[in-house]
């Protein structure tokens, strides 16, 4: 199929960008479309222009590094994948594909489809860990059941790649759902308890030192996250909150 | 020639390690406050290493190309991590382990560490579930085990298909703890471009800001190169676009030699290649071979009315069926080791089997397995007479919980359903057993530079076992090197900080700028990923699946051609002074390209067939074993470390002679 492309392209965090257009043809269904990026790369490469910068690494919708607002959505048309996940085949003959990066004040571009995302690690750094150290004589882990329930449930909570969709697709650009998988998966299990009411308040400090708006229960980053993170999270992260205050 | 010193302690093999540690010189807890260590890598190995490094109180600076150790390639890891924890009762032992590693490593690992690796391997998963890794667990709420290829006892645990993801993040979780502390220096989309020695010592290094383009000089009294494996040489492998061997290669020309660098796995179970336009493979988890079986029409009619899509492979009855694997290999059947399943997979379509139309796939079958879930849940229930459908309906439900994930990620790229008709999957590079040559410390033959994870050669000898990449992993970052790097540590408690300006560092400095100053001004007219696949391609003919002298004489010539031609031609968009990904790859494919040549020559020098490394002239001619891979022990038993010495083809040969006291040599029958 043959595609036109508008890409937003951005020389550093200090320029001001633009939306650019470019052709790409030949595209096959089965391709997947950061192969179609490359593609596009390439073409660039090869006319002595820069290609165009965007994020992604194991390209198997897992380490959260791919990014890219696509059509007005976060990982694009498909449901339950990231953006390198996403196969041409949700494409036709002669579309117009709009590819921006995420956008939010406390992702701030750092060149054309690549942002910083270095708040969610600074959430993390404020309680996101339970305090073990290493030594080698930890108790034997058969010796803490833990239900399959709670476990299940914390596995789901766990699951988040920390890409950062959620916050791209709310209009507030909330981090309420990241941040309660997180809290979630520690108040879920029994290794977790010691340290909660710490690491609530200080991770949702943290999370509104970073600049990130305030929830209103709009459902969309439920709706556009990659891994299914389900509201239950952001709710249990408020019960957590309201725990920790009293 | 040289002889290499493993340090192996002496004694018997069960009280090494405990011994060692003993004896080893400690530093005290005041003055681990005055010692840098820079750790490259934030994988599980880099990642644990830095953050128990940091707790035991030394000062860390860590480095990651991405823009979070959370992002690292061990994320991708799906099927699960071996301890020898015996919960299931199943006769498992240190002993056993370490017994399953060597012998599935073909015999060409070390004992010693070996067996190190499997004692430390319980403490792992006490140390993971105490940091709130989500492990499956069972009804009873204790943790649950799978059992993988190539072993006859259940030790894997893992959390639903993505196990790496759980243990890396349990990693990044008690990083993050020493990151809050100040303790670790955590230095993201960084790339180290070079090593820089002082008096012989690993003293520190440079490395590029990815962001601002800045070459940065970092120095530490130790350095630890944790940066995964070299699989990208293919082009097309199961790793991460970025996963590159620069740090290791940039390690082994200053110094450090690099062993068994032609030790490759290939992977049975990934989803088939479709287009010249393919970015990478994607690996789905060997757990599917517990469930699933494997097998290619017997008659080729049947393959052509398949491809010619006349026929559905739902269509074939069991007698048209080929099980392959079950029908050489009775006593393992789908479960044998990767590299005895990939080269089945290539047999048979070598052959004219393959059931695609690039003619290069399998199928893996799970209607077996949904109709014994199937039957299994109707009787628990209760359900009596339950029909077909229903019984189809209760199986597919436990597929689905138990692999539900990958089940979803095949059928997103294929766009075919796996519950209703059999997956396909071809053999592609997963993973390498080469890598840096380490003594029984983990230091490289650097003084002070040590490598771990991946990037080392120690454990796997020349065929991993599924599940022990991770526990490798761990078990250098949390458990071995925390103890070896402090007996050399010991030394420089005096040392006071290392200065960067000082020639050392200019010079290496210079280096990596003037090739960075090369790429951004050649005026080229190919770009860097043409050379990348047109390595990819003679690495994938030549030194894959199987190897002969012939090709892999032709392959190093061809190689040596195409890194000439790049030189010359390679063309870098951009500058220097920005967030440049095509002069970042220039660099990973300068080095892979050198590298390549390394390995076929390691691949012509090993004339037997062990592991991963099958040589077409060293096969067994008749009897129950043939076909069958031949080692051969009186000649090969050793390790081969190469020294650098400027051309990759004129690297010298160090043999490290391997012995084997506490397990008999015999040959691997999976029959
Ligand atoms: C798809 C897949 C599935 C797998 N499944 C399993 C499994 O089920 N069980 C199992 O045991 N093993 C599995 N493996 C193997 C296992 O995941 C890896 O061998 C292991 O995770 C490697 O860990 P590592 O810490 O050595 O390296 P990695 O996790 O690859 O980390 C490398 C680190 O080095 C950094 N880095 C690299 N180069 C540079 C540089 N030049 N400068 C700075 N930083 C650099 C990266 O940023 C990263 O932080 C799998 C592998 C793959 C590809
Ligand atoms: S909650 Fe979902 S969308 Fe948000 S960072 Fe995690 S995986 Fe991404
Ligand atoms: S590139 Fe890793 S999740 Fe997309």
């Amino acid at each position: 199929m043959n595609l036109t492309l508008k890409i937003w392209r951005q020389k550093d965090a200090s320029a001001k960008g633009q939306m650019v257009d470019y052709k790409v043809n030949d595209i096959s269904e089965h391709m997947s479309f950061l192969e179609m990026m490359d593609v596009l790369n390439e073409q660039l490469v090869n006319s002595g222009e820069e290609p165009v910068a965007f994020d992604h690494d194991c390209r198997e919708g897992i380490c959260g590094m791919c990014s890219l607002y696509i059509n007005g959505e976060a990982h694009g048309p498909d449901r339950g994948i990231t953006t390198c996940q996403l196969h041409m085949r949700m494409f036709k003959d002669g579309d117009t594909i709009t590819i921006e990066p995420f956008r939010a004040a406390a992702f701030p571009v750092i060149k054309d489809l690549v942002v910083d995302r270095m708040a969610f690690e600074r959430i993390q750094q404020a309680g996101g860990y339970i305090s073990v150290n290493t030594s080698g004589n930890t108790q034997d882990a058969n010796s803490l059941p833990i239900s399959k329930h709670a476990a299940d449930e914390a596995m789901d909570a766990a699951t988040c790649i920390g890409c950062g969709a959620c916050v791209a697709t709310c209009k507030n650009s909330s981090a309420m759902l990241f941040v309660g998988a997180k809290v979630s998966q520690y108040a879920l299990l029994p290794q977790g308890q010691v340290e909660a009411a710490d690491r609530v308040k200080n991770m949702v400090a943290q999370m509104d030192l970073e600049g990130f708006g305030n929830c209103t229960n709009t459902g969309a980053c439920e709706v556009e996250c990659p891994k299914g993170i389900s509201l239950d999270n952001i709710a249990r992260m408020n019960r957590e909150l309201m725990k920790a205050s009293i | 020639m040289a002889t290499l010193d493993s340090k192996v302690p002496k004694g018997p093999i069960k009280d090494k390690w405990t011994d060692y540690k003993n004896k080893i010189n400690l530093v005290n807890p005041a003055n681990k406050r005055h010692i840098d260590i820079i750790v490259v890598g934030t994988g599980l190995a880099g990642g644990s290493a830095a953050a128990t490094l940091a707790e035991l109180g030394y000062n860390v600076k860590a480095f990651a190309y991405q823009d979070s150790p959370r992002r690292a390639h061990s994320i991708a890891a799906q099927g699960g991590i071996n301890a020898a924890k015996n919960y299931q009762g199943d006769g498992d032992s240190t002993y056993r382990l370490f017994y399953d590693t060597v012998k599935g490593g073909d015999y060409r690992s070390r004992e010693a560490n070996v067996y190190r690796l499997a004692e430390v391997s319980a403490n792992i998963i006490d140390q993971c579930v105490a940091q709130g890794v989500p492990f499956a667990r069972d009804y009873g709420g204790l943790l649950d085990n799978r059992s993988f290829g190539g072993v006859l006892v259940s030790r894997t645990f893992y959390a639903k298909g993505q196990t790496g993801q759980q243990l890396l993040l349990g990693a990044y979780s008690a990083m993050n703890r020493q990151i809050a502390r100040g303790k670790i220096e955590m230095f993201n989309r960084h790339e180290m471009l070079d090593v820089v020695k002082v008096d012989g010592k690993a003293r520190g290094i440079i490395a590029r800001n990815l962001i601002t383009g800045e070459i940065e000089r970092h120095s530490a009294h130790a350095v630890v190169v944790a940066t995964g494996g070299y699989g990208n040489v293919y082009f097309l492998s199961t790793n991460a676009m970025g996963s590159n061997v620069t740090a290791a290669w940039k390690i082994h020309k200053k110094g450090a030699y690099f062993a068994n660098p032609c030790y490759t796995q290939i992977h049975p179970t990934c989803i088939p290649r479709s287009g010249d336009y393919q970015s990478k493979l994607t690996l789905m988890s060997e757990s599917l071979r517990n469930d699933g079986r494997i097998w290619v029409p017997k008659s080729l009619e049947d393959v052509k009315a398949i491809r010619e899509g006349r026929k559905k492979p739902t269509d074939l009855s069991e007698d048209e069926r080929d099980y392959y694997l079950e029908r050489r290999y009775p006593a393992f059947g789908n479960l044998v080791p990767r590299d005895v399943a990939s080269r089945a997979a290539k047999e048979r379509c070598d052959a004219g089997y393959g059931v695609n139309a690039t003619g290069e796939a399998v199928y893996l079958d799970f209607a077996a397995a949904i109709e014994r879930y199937g039957k299994e849940q109707a009787k628990i229930h209760n359900i009596e007479n339950a029909s077909d459908a229903k019984i189809y309906e209760l199986g597919q439900a436990i597929v689905e919980a138990k692999y539900g994930n990958l089940f979803q990620m095949y059928e997103k790229i294929v766009d075919q359903n796996p519950y209703k008709t059999p997956m396909m999957i071809y053999p592609a590079v997963h993973y390498t057993m080469g890598g840096v040559w380490v003594d029984y410390n983990l230091m490289t033959t650097v003084p002070g530079l040590y490598c771990i994870g991946e990037a080392n050669f120690s454990d796997h000898g020349a065929n991993r076992l599924g599940a022990s990449a991770l526990m490798q992993g761990l078990a250098d970052g949390y458990f071995v090197l925390p103890y070896t790097i402090g007996d050399y540590l010991a030394d420089d408690i005096r040392t006071g900080k290392i200065p960067t300006d000082t020639k050392e560092f200019d010079e290496a400095e210079k280096e990596v700028k003037a090739k960075i100053d090369f790429f951004v001004t050649n005026k080229g007219t190919k770009s860097v990923d043409y050379f990348h696949k047109k390595l990819g391609k003679v690495m994938w003919d030549k030194c894959g699946m199987s190897r002969n002298e012939k090709g892999l004489k032709e392959a190093m010539a061809e190689i040596k051609t195409i890194r000439e031609e790049f030189w010359k031609e390679v063309s870098v968009p951009g500058t220097a002074n920005e967030m440049n990904p095509e002069l970042e790859k220039a660099g990973r494919v300068a080095d892979f390209l050198e590298l390549g040549e390394l390995f076929a020559k390691d691949a012509l020098t090993r004339e037997e067939s062990c592991g991963g490394h099958f040589r077409e002239e060293s096969a067994e001619l008749d009897g129950p074993q043939k076909g069958e891979a031949k080692r051969n022990d009186k000649d090969f038993a050793f390790v081969s470390a190469w020294e650098y010495k400027g051309e990759p083809a004129d690297a010298v040969l160090h043999k490290e002679e391997l012995e084997f006291k506490d397990i008999e040599l015999k040959q691997r029958s999976y029959k």
